[in-house]
C-alpha cells in the first residue's frame, strides 16, 4: 500500500516537473523514461526468470539504430511507427539471439548475451557506411501523434509534448509490465527461476518460455532505446557497449529487481545521482562503484526493498 | 489389454557402466507398484526412464499404448503421466497456492497466457484450494513454500505433481527426509488424495519397507539393473533370494542411515 501511494505522488510529481519550470531538470529525467522503459523488459529476464544479461544494451542501442535509421534514411517521423518499427525489429533479433542465450543459465548466459551485446557494438562501429561508424547517425525530431510541431524550439519540444508522451509510453510499459507478471506467464516465468527442473515436471517448457521472457525484454530494451535517442539527437555504437549494458543492470540493483516498479525508481534515482555526483567531482565511477558494493551488500532488494520492507522478498 | 505403462528391455548406460540391464515391467490401472533394491540398483534411473527425463539406450517405454521414450517431462504431463523427486523440489519463493496453480494452469494449457491475472482465475483459484485440503495446506496458502515445515514441503513436492491430475504418478521416495511419525502421514495422505482425484496407478520408490509392504500391490525388487523379483509383497516375503539380497541389505541401511535425505 506505501508504495502504491507513493507510486501515484511519484507520477504526480513527474507530471508538475515540466509545470515547475526547470527546464534543466525536465531534460534530466528524459533519458529516466527510456530506461525505466527498458529495465522494465530487462528485470522480467532477471527478477522474473533469473536469467542476468550483460548484453541488454544490443536491443537499447537497436531501438536506437532503428529511430536514426528511419528519420535519417527513410524520411518517417511518426514516433507511433518509430516505436513500432523498434519493437519489431528488436523481437526479429532477438529470437535468433535468444535461442541461443537461453540454453545456458547463470553466468554462461550472462557473458553470451554480453558476447552477442559486443558483436553489435563492433559491427556499429565498423561499418560506418550502414551505421556512421563512432560517428553515430542522426535522429531527427520525430512528429508526436501527427503533430508536427514545428513552432517549438528543441528545449521546448522535449520538456513539453515529447516529456509527456515519454511518461506515457513509459505508463503504458508499466501497466503491461504488471499484468504480465501477474499473469500466468508471469507464474511461469517464478516458478522457472525458482526450480527449473520442477517446472519443466509440471508441465512448464522451459526453454520456451525463457525464450519468450527474452523478446519480451528485447521489446522493452527497444522501445526505451528509440526514447532514449530523441533527446539526444544521435544514435552512436556506445549505446551497445558492455559499460553501457552494465549501468542497465546497476540501475535494476539500484531500484530493486523483486518489484516491477524497482526498475523505474532505479532509473530516476541512478539518473539523478549521476548528475548530483558528476557536477561535484570527476571521479563519479569511483563513486557509484562504492553504492553500488553498498546497494549489494546492504540493501539486496534495493530502494524498492527499503520502501517496501513487509513484503516477503522476490514473492 | 494395454498396459497403463509399460518398459519392455529397457537397457541404460552411463558410458560403460550399465544401470539397467534388460528391465521390463508393466503397471496396470488401479495398481500401486513399489520400486525397490539396494543403492546403485538403477531404481532412479528407472524412474527418469519411464517418465521420460532419460532416453534409454535400447528398449521401449510405452504409456497407454505411445511410444514415450525420451518424450521428456512436459509432454508427458500434457498426456497424463506426473512425477515427484527424490529430494524436496519445490519453488522455495512461491506461495502454496501458487505452486499449485503452475500445475493447475499447466493442466488446463493456460500457462502461456500473458495478460489475465492468475489470481482472477476463479476456477485454477477452486482446483488449487480443493488440492491443497486434500493434503492438509488448505490454511497455508499464502505461506512461501521456504517456510514451511519438512514434512509440508514433501506434501506440497507431491500434492503439486497431483495437480497435473495424471493417470500415472511416480514418485521417487516420497517419504525420504522425514520423520518416521511423518511417514505414515503423507502415506495416508497420498492414497487418499490419488483415490479422491482419479489417479489410475501409483508408482513410487521407496526404502522403507514397511511402507512398501503396508500399501504395494506389487513389488519390482532391482538389483544391478535388473528384475530380481516382481510379485505380490507376500510372495517377495516368501522369496529366500529377494529378502538375502534387497530387504536384507535394504533394512540394513534403513538401521545404519536414519539421517538419510
Amino acid at each position: 500500500m506505501i508504495v502504491r501511494a507513493l507510486g501515484v505522488l511519484a507520477a504526480a510529481a513527474l507530471l508538475l516537473v515540466p509545470v515547475a519550470g526547470i527546464p534543466y531538470t525536465t531534460t534530466l529525467l528524459l533519458p529516466a523514461f527510456g530506461y525505466a522503459i527498458a529495465l522494465l523488459g530487462l528485470n522480467l529476464l532477471f527478477g522474473s526468470t533469473g536469467l542476468l544479461s550483460f548484453g541488454h544494451a544490443l536491443f537499447v542501442a537497436l531501438g536506437g539504430y532503428t529511430a536514426a535509421a528511419l528519420t535519417s534514411r527513410a524520411g518517417v517521423r511518426s514516433l507511433e511507427v518509430l516505436l513500432l518499427a523498434a519493437a519489431v525489429t528488436a523481437a526479429l533479433v532477438a529470437v535468433p539471439v535468444g535461442l541461443l542465450c537461453v540454453r545456458y543459465v547463470k553466468i554462461y548466459f550472462g557473458m553470451l548475451t554480453l558476447a552477442f551485446g559486443m558483436l553489435f557494438y563492433s559491427f556499429l562501429y565498423k561499418f560506418y557506411t550502414l551505421t556512421g561508424g563512432d560517428e553515430g547517425m542522426r535522429v531527427l525530431r520525430p512528429v508526436l501523434l501527427g503533430q508536427p510541431l514545428q513552432h517549438l524550439d528543441k528545449v521546448a519540444f522535449l520538456t513539453g509534448p515529447f516529456y509527456y508522451y515519454a511518461l506515457g509510453v513509459l505508463v503504458l510499459a508499466a501497466i503491461a509490465m504488471r499484468r504480465l507478471v501477474r499473469s500466468p506467464f508471469g507464474l511461469a516465468l517464478r516458478a522457472i527461476r525458482e526450480n527449473a527442473a520442477k517446472a519443466e515436471s509440471l508441465g512448464v517448457s522451459v526453454r520456451r518460455y525463457r525464450l519468450a521472457a527474452f523478446v519480451v525484454a528485447a521489446v522493452f530494451g527497444a522501445v526505451g532505446g528509440v526514447l532514449l535517442v530523441v533527446p539526444t539527437g544521435l544514435a552512436d555504437p556506445l549505446l551497445a557497449y558492455w559499460t553501457h549494458s552494465g549501468n542497465l543492470v546497476f540501475m535494476l540493483l539500484l531500484g530493486g529487481f523483486d518489484h516491477f516498479l524497482g526498475p523505474v525508481l532505479g532509473a530516476v534515482v541512478f539518473i539523478l545521482l549521476q548528475d548530483a555526483v558528476m557536477s561535484l567531482t570527476p571521479y563519479w565511477r569511483f563513486v557509484f562503484g562504492a553504492i553500488l558494493a553498498i546497494v549489494v551488500i546492504f540493501f539486496p532488494r534495493g530502494l524498492m526493498g527499503l520502501l517496501d520492507a513487509r513484503r516477503a522478498p522476490a514473492a | 489389454m494395454t498396459a497403463l505403462l509399460e518398459a519392455d528391455d529397457v537397457r541404460k548406460f552411463y558410458g560403460d557402466t550399465c544401470a539397467l540391464d534388460g528391465v521390463s515391467l508393466r503397471v496396470d490401472a488401479g495398481e500401486f507398484v513399489s520400486i525397490i533394491g539396494p543403492n546403485g540398483a538403477g531404481k532412479t534411473t528407472l524412474v527418469n526412464v519411464l517418465t521420460g527425463l532419460t532416453p534409454p539406450s535400447s528398449g521401449r517405454v510405452r504409456f497407454k499404448g505411445v511410444d514415450v521414450a525420451g518424450a521428456g517431462p512436459v509432454r508427458l504431463a500434457r498426456l497424463g503421466m506426473a512425477r515427484s523427486f527424490q529430494l524436496v523440489t519445490i519453488f522455495p519463493a512461491l506461495s502454496v497456492a501458487d505452486t499449485l496453480a503452475v500445475a493447475e494452469l499447466a493442466r488446463r494449457g493456460r500457462s502461456a497466457r500473458p495478460f489475465s491475472a492468475v489470481s482472477r482465475d476463479r476456477e485454477v483459484r477452486a482446483a488449487v484450494e480443493d488440492v491443497a485440503a486434500l493434503f492438509g495446506l488448505g490454511d497455508k496458502l499464502e505461506r512461501s513454500a521456504r517456510t514451511l515445515p519438512q514434512g509440508d514441503k514433501k506434501l506440497l513436492d507431491v500434492a503439486s505433481a497431483f495437480a497435473l491430475r495424471p493417470e500415472v504418478i511416480l514418485m521417487d521416495e516420497p517419504t525420504s527426509g522425514v520423520s518416521t511419525a511423518d511417514k505414515t502421514v503423507i502415506m495416508e495422505t497420498l492414497v487418499r488424495a490419488a483415490r479422491r482425484m482419479g489417479i489410475r496407478a501409483i508408482v513410487q520408490v521407496e526404502h522403507d519397507m514397511d511402507i512398501v509392504f503396508a500399501y504395494s500391490h506389487r513389488i519390482v525388487a532391482l538389483h544391478q539393473g535388473r528384475v530380481l523379483a516382481d510379485a505380490t509383497p507376500d510372495a517377495i516375503r516368501a522369496d529366500a533370494d529377494v529378502v538375502a539380497t534387497v530387504l536384507g541389505i535394504a533394512k540394513t541401511q534403513g538401521r545404519t542411515e536414519p539421517g538419510r535425505v
